[in-house]
């Protein structure tokens, strides 16, 4: 018997178009958001929101939510949670300033005082066990992720008080400072290029870097589309692949153009691009990551696939002390001191900023890129109430709104699309 | 007879695929109208229109219900009218008691009270109409899936039901539940109540059916009266794919190897209650290019049984050797069985097959991705590639590889499930149900698929309730019943009788 194939019920191409139109546009649509955000707060503090100073203050604030917002969207996508990277934070920031300040061994009798590296990579590590124990309660002994770190919460952000005894502790070397408060060499420092451009106030380095990213930028993503087309069908309309490229082309071109004219490229913002392609590398194109979106859509199709469910919750959890821990060395180094408090109701801006950026509670769901600009909203909205001198309560009213508010109209483009 | 309800050149779009163009329908009051087609052809999209599942102005068209043009905005719109439907997919809550869910959503209440001793009554009345001898307060987890599929019967009748429709109702029975669900809605017609009945099995909608309409891409073909011509499944089938098929079973010349996976004294223990055995010793050994059928009765342990082979997925207390080329290996772990080329099917596509979410690419690839990926980076272009051939040789119907799994029909998930683990490459490969809910012309090429793999020297452990399919395609069929084999014979010369004596002679009650 012969069966010859069939076409397609009815695929017309200008319907198969307005599909693509349709689901792109969700995508782009918090992009969109962020930058009503932006405006909306330009107008408001008088264009002081997007000031260099400012721009700089913002990443340097920014930089460890969405930093451990990557590690969140992992834990979210595979159908978990993580309530304790606050409490983390605190307490890995304080071991790692009673290291560098000294403390007295009781055991062995003696004061320690380690070098920064030192501390920096035992917090690293303490992350990562903290990680392991909370993975293993989730993963193999099967406890709610919820009560898991609902209970780390607890005893890190109780540990963190013991520790400090209530102090601020500090201050660290200028090393260890400069993982929040440096910025990169400038070109002007090397003779020649001195020679060249003379005693200018402008970071022509900073400037470069960005122009180069965005050329990069442009022609991968080009690329990208290009061979996507030659090889699949669905592709965005070119339109809209250009309007984004040059938005955010734009976008970056502008930060910096900003940055150049304060103090340049913040070391801090470095580690947080290079961590953010990383993840948004794993997540796409890794098989993790693919296994992780798995698991989290329906757990026993993966189990039953032959993928490891236990372990990769486990690495997911492993994943996030870590980020956390790096998180925590970010803040101490920032707040130059180790405070018991550091770090307090970190978590929600965190997982405000996965579901913001489109992750969903149910897991499978969640994109890099999304739960970036979901960070940046929640630190553009930080940012500018409190220049504009909302009091806190009402900021925290205003980014739970916001929070219900974008999550709603996500959910609402998906019911109807 | 007039007719109850017509539906009149319904069209109904989706993102990229036109589901239904121009469809006309007919249904006349007080008969049994069978809808048929191969999968994707739109007959659960026409009855999701019917029924408000799709809301009035998502569609085009117009619905007559009782003389009366109607539009349903939602589900209990059309369920106040008595148009109830029973999904393709059951909607019991497992944890719930049947007279619980035979009420939900509609409980026999006051003030928001309700009067359980009136709920148990009804719901015991309603259980003796559609004949399940269960207690209204048992939980449906403990149910099989033929009385589950009573218990949504029983629900839509106290839904005070005129026209009940029914998506593949008997897909996951037995003969004999089948026939008694068959013989139901017969005594239903003579109450006056209208049926719709969507089928695969053909023999079925040929023995009780008034009317046929035939879909195919979303459009009818025709609506046959089985009063004024005698209906056989030819004819449907030749209305069906547009062209006469004259055999149900590709031809195959077995060319049987060396024992290729064998287990010898498998015993399985219940997962919940320890000690209580499920698979009580069994042997069973594949050879190269064989094709092994597993016959049964619900709940004979055929699942359970396969299952526990594959990485003692069910059960615990896993005890037993097993064998690949005869030398002993270890499949205690799924990665383990998967490693030393053992898969395994499910019959479960929704819940243990698809990630329901992903694209059809994601999931074909699943089991399987270090092999479109090197050193953990997966590359794109092999993957499509991969995904397209498979789409392509399954005929896979979907809008591309880039279609969630959600929004396929049943059938076509059924065959991302096998794509997958055709995928993943197998020695053996364990088969549970392999073409439940799939049209005629899609048996086919499974089974042609399965015969090539067969040929290709590998071993197939197939399971599955219609007898005439495993009579069909195995070369030697093993009999199970209440976890032991209990006759094993070779397919040529074996009967449907004769597999059914095996198991009723073990009751004592030969048939
Ligand atoms: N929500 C949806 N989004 C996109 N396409 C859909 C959606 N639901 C159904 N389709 C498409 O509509 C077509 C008809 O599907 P439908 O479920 O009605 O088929 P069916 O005749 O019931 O098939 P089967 O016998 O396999 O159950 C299919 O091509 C399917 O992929
Ligand atoms: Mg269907």
């Amino acid at each position: 018997m012969k069966h010859e194939a069939t076409p397609l019920p009815g695929s017309e191409e200008a319907e198969a178009r307005a599909a693509v139109w349709s689901s792109s546009l969700r995508d782009y649509g918090l992009l969109f958001s962020l930058l009503v955000i932006m405006g909306f707060f330009y107008f408001l503090t008088n264009g002081v929101s997007i000031a260099p100073l400012n721009l700089t203050n913002l990443i340097l604030q920014n930089s460890y939510v969405v930093i451990m917002a990557l590690g969140m969207l992992l834990i979210i996508v595979s159908g978990n949670i993580d309530l304790s990277v606050g409490s983390i934070v605190g307490f890995v920031g304080g071991v790692a300033a009673t290291m560098m300040v000294g403390f007295h061994m009781p055991i062995l009798d003696v004061d320690v005082k380690t070098s920064w590296e030192v501390a920096v990579l035992v917090s690293l590590v303490l992350g990562a066990l903290i990680g392991c124990m909370q993975g293993y309660f989730v993963a193999y002994a099967r406890i709610p992720a919820f009560i898991v770190t609902l209970g780390g919460m607890l005893i890190f952000r109780g540990l963190t008080g013991n520790l400090l005894l209530g102090q601020f502790v500090g201050p660290f070397p200028r090393e260890f400072q400069d993982i929040s408060a440096g910025f990169l060499p400038e070109l002007t420092n090397i003779p020649a290029l001195h020679a060249l451009i003379g005693d200018s106030h402008f970071r022509y380095g900073t400037m470069a870097i960005g122009i180069l990213a965005v050329a990069i930028m442009i022609l991968s993503g080009l690329r990208r589309w290009q061979r996507a087309r030659a090889e699949a069908m669905d592709v965005e309309p070119f339109a809209l692949f250009a309007g984004r490229t040059a938005i955010f082309s734009a976008l970056v071109l502008f930060f910096s153009y900003q940055l150049a004219q304060w103090k340049g490229l913040p070391e801090v913002l470095i580690i947080m691009l290079v961590l953010i392609l990383i993840y948004a590398f794993v997540t796409t194109r890794m098989t993790v990551g693919r296994r992780i979106y798995a698991l989290g859509g329906n757990r026993l199709a993966a189990q039953l696939s032959g993928i490891r469910t236990e372990r990769l919750i486990f690495l997911t959890f492993v994943n996030m002390g870590v980020l956390a821990g790096l998180a925590g060395l970010i803040v101490a180094a920032r707040l130059n001191s180790a405070t018991p408090s550091a770090g307090l109701s970190f978590e929600l801006d965190v997982i405000a900023a996965c579901f913001i950026g489109g992750a969903s509670a149910s897991g499978g769901v969640g994109k890099v890129m999304g739960v970036v600009i979901g960070a940046f909203v929640m630190g553009v909205m930080n940012n500018g109430m409190s220049i504009y001198g909302l009091g806190i309560y009402w900021q925290q009213v205003v980014k739970g709104i916001v929070l219900l508010a974008a999550v709603f109209i996500d959910i609402y483009q998906k019911n109807k699309g | 007879m007039n007719a109850i309800l017509e539906m009149r050149s319904i069209t109904k779009t989706f993102p990229g695929v036109k589901a239904l163009r121009d469809v006309n329908l007919v249904v006349k009051q007080g008969e049994i109208h069978a809808i048929c087609g191969e999968n994707g052809a739109g007959k659960s999209t026409l009855m999701k229109v019917l029924s408000g599942v799709y809301p009035f102005g998502s569609y085009e068209g117009e619905i007559v219900y009782e003389g009366e043009t109607r539009r349903f905005d939602r589900i209990a719109d059309s369920e106040h009218v008595g148009i109830i439907i029973i999904h393709q997919e059951l909607a019991l809550v497992p944890l719930l008691s049947i007279a619980e869910n035979i009420f939900l959503g509609n409980e026999p209440a006051k003030f928001g009270v309700i009067n359980w001793s009136q709920a148990y009554n009804r719901a015991k009345a309603l259980l003796k109409k559609v004949g399940l001898k269960e207690p209204p307060t048992a939980l449906i987890t403990n149910l099989g899936i033929g009385k589950q599929q009573l218990v949504e019967i029983a629900k839509a009748l106290a839904k005070q039901v005129k026209l009940l429709i029914l998506d593949e109702p008997t897909a996951s029975l037995n003969e004999a539940d089948s026939d008694a669900l068959l013989k139901l809605l017969v005594e239903f017609r003579n109450q006056g109540i209208t049926s719709i009945l969507i089928s695969h099995k053909l023999n079925e909608l040929a023995k009780v059916a008034d009317s046929i309409t035939v879909l195919r891409d979303g459009t009818t073909v025709e609506t046959i009266d089985c009063h004024s011509e005698k209906i056989s499944e030819g004819r449907i089938i030749k209305s069906m794919v547009g062209r006469e098929m004259s055999d149900r079973y590709p031809q195959r010349q077995p060319k049987i190897g060396e024992t290729l996976f064998e287990i010898k004294k498998w015993r399985v223990e219940h997962p919940i209650h320890a000690g209580r055995e499920v698979i009580k010793s069994v042997d069973l050994h594949v050879n190269r290019g064989e094709i092994v059928g597993i016959a049964g009765l619900m709940g004979a342990g055929r699942t359970e049984l396969a299952m526990s082979v594959f990485g003692r997925a069910y059960g615990r207390n896993v005890r037993g050797e097993a064998f690949m080329d005869g030398a002993a290996i270890d499949i205690s772990s799924i990665q383990k069985a998967v490693a030393v080329g053992v898969a395994y099917v499910t019959e479960d596509r929704k819940t243990l097959g698809l990630v329901l979410n992903e694209d059809i690419k994601n999931n074909v690839t699943l089991a399987n991705l270090p092999a479109v990926a090197w050193r953990g980076v997966i590359d794109d272009a092999r993957e499509q590639q991969v995904a397209n051939r498979y789409r392509t040789s399954l005929k896979i119907r979907s809008s591309g590889i880039f279609q969630r799994a959600l929004n396929l029909s049943g059938g076509n998930q059924q065959k991302v499930v096998l794509s997958k683990w055709l995928f993943a490459q197998p020695k053996v490969l364990i088969l549970d149900e392999p073409t439940r809910g799939i049209d005629v012309g899609a048996k086919y090429e499974i089974y042609t698929i399965i015969n090539e793999l067969a040929d290709a020297g590998k071993g197939v452990i197939m399971i599955s309730s219609e007898m005439p399919e495993l009579l069909g395609i195995c070369d030697r069929i093993y009999v199970m019943n209440e976890g032991r084999f209990v006759d094993e014979m070779p397919a040529a010369g074996a009967t449907q009788e004769k597999i059914m004596a095996s198991i009723m002679r073990e009751y004592g009650t030969v048939q």
